[in-house]
């Protein structure tokens, strides 16, 4: 065997026309003007700040707020903090992102599946639903929405209640929620072992699967695994059923849970804008998949469900979940829209600190900081999903 | 054995195969093909039903179209209630041209048919020569005489005034004509071997798709003017201007980059064996290939911001949306907001709709020499 050749020795060529220093060159050139740039623009900053007074740094993040907000889960009192008022915004934009991606999702899928039914009518419905609503501006659709919730509903005298117990009127929606006992640990408790027991389940289907070649049901056993567990910790826990009914008292409905107009607004407009998106997704994706792998798992003899569970689905995610990610992504940020209807999202807190304040550069950094985390955890874990459904190759 | 003879039989011949075309099998197929088809037909006939008569009769029957502003109350206090179409009627030169003064509103007609046409002259393939580049040059300079005045005898009107859909489609147009050539740098940057410029697109691109607009727009109308040198100030059409062109390019230059990627890297290495510089490479190989690969990603974003320069109103602008607030604070109109919203979604609608057909026609267009067939 002939020992391998050594490497070529590295040439440098440093001469004026060779790459290595004219890239060198060029990075130092960028660099030096973005620098440049930024220093400028702080020191006008610095200068401007000081001739009109503003003072600056984040110390006003303790201080007493002074506002109050008209919605949160955390209660919250004019009297505490901004930060905390930045925390309440936070959540109660996170509580409108979380619930808006999940509807919008279920939507979309729907909707997305819809456009390539063989019934024409399906078709040409969804169809429509998907031009119209992208085709417009979110932010006019708000307003719609906001109209409609707000100055087409009864008032609350004359709330229409399709439920006993569920007011829907002008003042939002308020419904019965169950009042939080000691004895509902019993029944999260046997949701937990009913998670517990769901996922053994599907792990020794799969082993079964591996080592006989057969294969058993698995959702259904899991769910009512889930399920039954649920109940018999809600039964050993003494069946709580305490419920907080919302009641109609002489000006305003008190008790209960409720959703104002605003929140139902950001969330109807938001899950059916994004909706429109994520169903030309969804199509796109299953379109991906070429005809021949239906003809191939008709081969195979498997049934339509099994086609569509083993071949189809993994193939057509792998297409939809990156897009897809990228309008929860969307959905997060369009959220801050919520500040035209007056919805106390984190923007709309900012801005009212920022006009109270004047810490105009640290409110927007502080919103830009919130969104980029968002965003970044969001990616974060979207990726780790696709990775799991990426191509397994040898 | 000496092989038999082949003996021919004739066989009754077979029927005709069903028919496929006409009305009636194409209600079958369409319709009536299984169960839960016809399932599902009857529950949307159903539904139909049940929705259209009332839109028709509150939209066409029942509705007002003068701007008579009693009739409109009456029509929507009436037990069949009518839509009061006369809000538009009534308000079209407000919604339509914000608060630019009124005798003087045929200056932001002219500006925007020419801004239109230019457009429309842009989307026409057998103008894409060099003159082109002057045309938008010409035009562009007209809408900003024609808009601003104070030159050729034309009163001046200051950009406060300014709204309307002269203001949508002046935000939309200069936005993306400044963003597009940003864009392809800043994915070009993206792709370079080069880490410093390589890190600098990234944290630009990355920082700007991670926050919402409406944020872009905030720091872009409360920043910019601590930005700027002592004593001077800067016009907040043309921040908030600067602020959606940043934030555009952003989002193009991800669309650019999907290009970039998809093409072949035999196609860089066959260019520099030619003996092609990087600029010629780019712009004479890959860039040509990288911009058709992505056109309908592309006009996506061109829809989107169409789209977004509506949150100007945020900011208090009055572009159409704006504009239509202003319309609508008129004490006497505001019961009809309903109307006017749909009025100018209908506008947004139309050409939103024409630029994604647009797209539609040009992929198809562009892709006739790499096409199979």
């Amino acid at each position: 065997m002939k020992p391998a050749r050594p490497a070529p020795p590295k040439k440098r060529d440093w001469s004026w026309r060779s790459q290595a220093l004219r890239s060198v060159l060029y990075q130092v050139l960028a660099l030096a003007l973005v620098f440049s740039a930024g220093y400028y623009l702080l020191g006008n900053t610095l200068e401007n700040m000081r001739l009109r007074g503003i003072k600056s740094g984040f110390d006003f993040i303790t201080q007493p707020a002074g506002f109050g907000i008209g919605e949160s889960i955390i209660p919250f009192d004019s009297a505490e903090s901004y930060g905390k008022a930045f925390a309440v915004g936070l959540s109660n934009t996170l509580r409108v992102a979380v619930v808006g991606i999940v509807l919008a999702t279920l939507l979309g899928t729907l909707i997305g599946i819809g456009r390539l039914s063989r019934n024409v009518l399906l078709r040409s419905l969804c169809g429509a639903y998907v031009e119209f609503f992208r085709n417009v501006p979110l932010l006019l659709q708000l307003f719609i929405w906001y109209f409609i919730l707000t100055e087409t509903l009864p008032t609350i005298e004359e709330a229409l209640r399709p439920l006993p117990g569920v007011f829907f009127s002008k003042n939002g929606l308020q419904f019965p929620i169950p009042v939080w006992s000691d004895s509902h640990v019993f029944t999260l408790a046997g949701f937990g072992l009913g998670l517990l027991g769901a996922w053994l389940w599907g792990r020794q289907t799969r082993q079964h699967f591996e080592a006989t070649g057969r294969s058993r049901p698995v959702w259904l056993p899991g769910l009512l695994l889930i399920i039954g567990m649920g109940l018999l910790g809600w039964l050993a826990g003494g069946s709580p059923a305490a419920l907080d009914i919302p009641e109609k008292s002489e000006l305003n409905v008190v008790g209960g849970g409720s959703v104002t107009p605003e929140y139902m607004t950001v969330l109807v407009g938001l899950t059916i804008y994004t909706a429109a998106y994520i169903a030309e997704i969804v199509r796109g994706g299953i379109q991906a998949v070429p005809f021949g792998q239906h003809e191939a798992s008709a081969a195979l003899g498997l049934s339509r469900g099994k086609e569509v569970r083993l071949v189809l689905l993994p193939q057509a995610l792998r297409v939809i979940i990156p897009p897809v990610t990228s309008q929860f992504l969307n959905l997060t940020k369009n959220s801050s829209l919520a500040v035209a209807v007056g919805y106390p999202d984190l923007v709309s807190i900012s801005t009212t600190s920022l006009n109270q304040t004047g810490r105009a550069i640290e409110c927007i950094a502080l919103i830009m900081a919130c969104y980029l985390t968002l965003s970044l955890l969001t990616s974060w874990f979207m990726n780790a999903y696709n990775r799991r459904s990426l191509l397994k190759e040898r | 054995m000496p092989q038999q003879p082949y003996v021919f039989q004739t066989v009754a011949s077979r029927p005709p195969p069903r028919p496929v075309g006409g009305l009636l099998p194409w209600i079958q197929r369409n319709l009536l093909d299984g169960w839960t088809n016809v399932l599902i037909t009857l529950l949307l006939i159903a539904l139909l039903a049940l929705a259209v008569p009332p839109i028709v009769q509150w939209g066409v029957l029942n509705a007002v179209f003068g701007p008579d502003n009693a009739a409109c109350r009456a029509a929507a206090a009436a037990t069949n209630t009518g839509a009061c179409w006369g809000v538009v009627a009534e308000k079209y030169r407000l919604i339509f041209f914000g608060r630019y003064p009124y005798e003087q509103q045929w200056r932001p007609m002219v500006a925007c048919a020419l801004m239109i046409g230019a457009i429309a002259a842009s989307c026409y393939r057998p103008f894409w020569r060099g003159w082109l580049i002057g045309l938008w040059a010409l035009v562009l300079g007209a809408f900003f005489i024609l808009m601003m005045g104070g030159r050729f005898g034309l009163v001046p009107v200051e950009t406060s005034r300014w709204g309307g859909f002269p203001l949508t489609v002046m935000l939309s147009t200069v936005s993306l004509l400044i963003a597009f050539p940003l864009a392809i740098l800043v994915a070009l940057g993206r792709q370079s071997k080069m880490a410093g410029i390589r890190t600098i697109c990234v944290l630009y691109v990355e920082l700007i798709r991670g926050v919402p607009l409406i944020s872009v727009l905030f720091m872009a109308s409360f920043m910019l003017p601590l930005f700027m040198p002592q004593g001077s100030t800067i016009d907040v059409l043309v921040r908030v201007l600067i602020g959606m062109t940043l934030f555009t390019a952003a989002y193009l230059a991800e669309v650019v980059r999907g290009g970039l990627q998809a093409l072949p890297k035999g196609q860089i290495e066959a260019a520099q064996s030619l003996g092609l510089g990087y600029w010629q490479t780019t712009f004479k190989v890959v860039l040509p290939q990288a911009l058709r690969l992505v056109v309908p990603a592309t006009m996506n974003t061109f829809i989107g911001a169409f789209k977004d320069t509506s949150l100007v109103t945020i900011v208090s602008l009055y572009d159409l949306t704006g504009a239509l607030q202003l319309a609508l604070g008129d004490a006497d109109w505001r019961k009809f907001f309903f109307e006017g919203q749909l009025f100018v979604a209908a506008i947004y609608f139309v050409f939103c709709y024409a630029m994604s057909r647009y797209s539609l026609w040009i992929e198809r267009h562009l892709n006739t020499g790499t096409r199979r067939q």
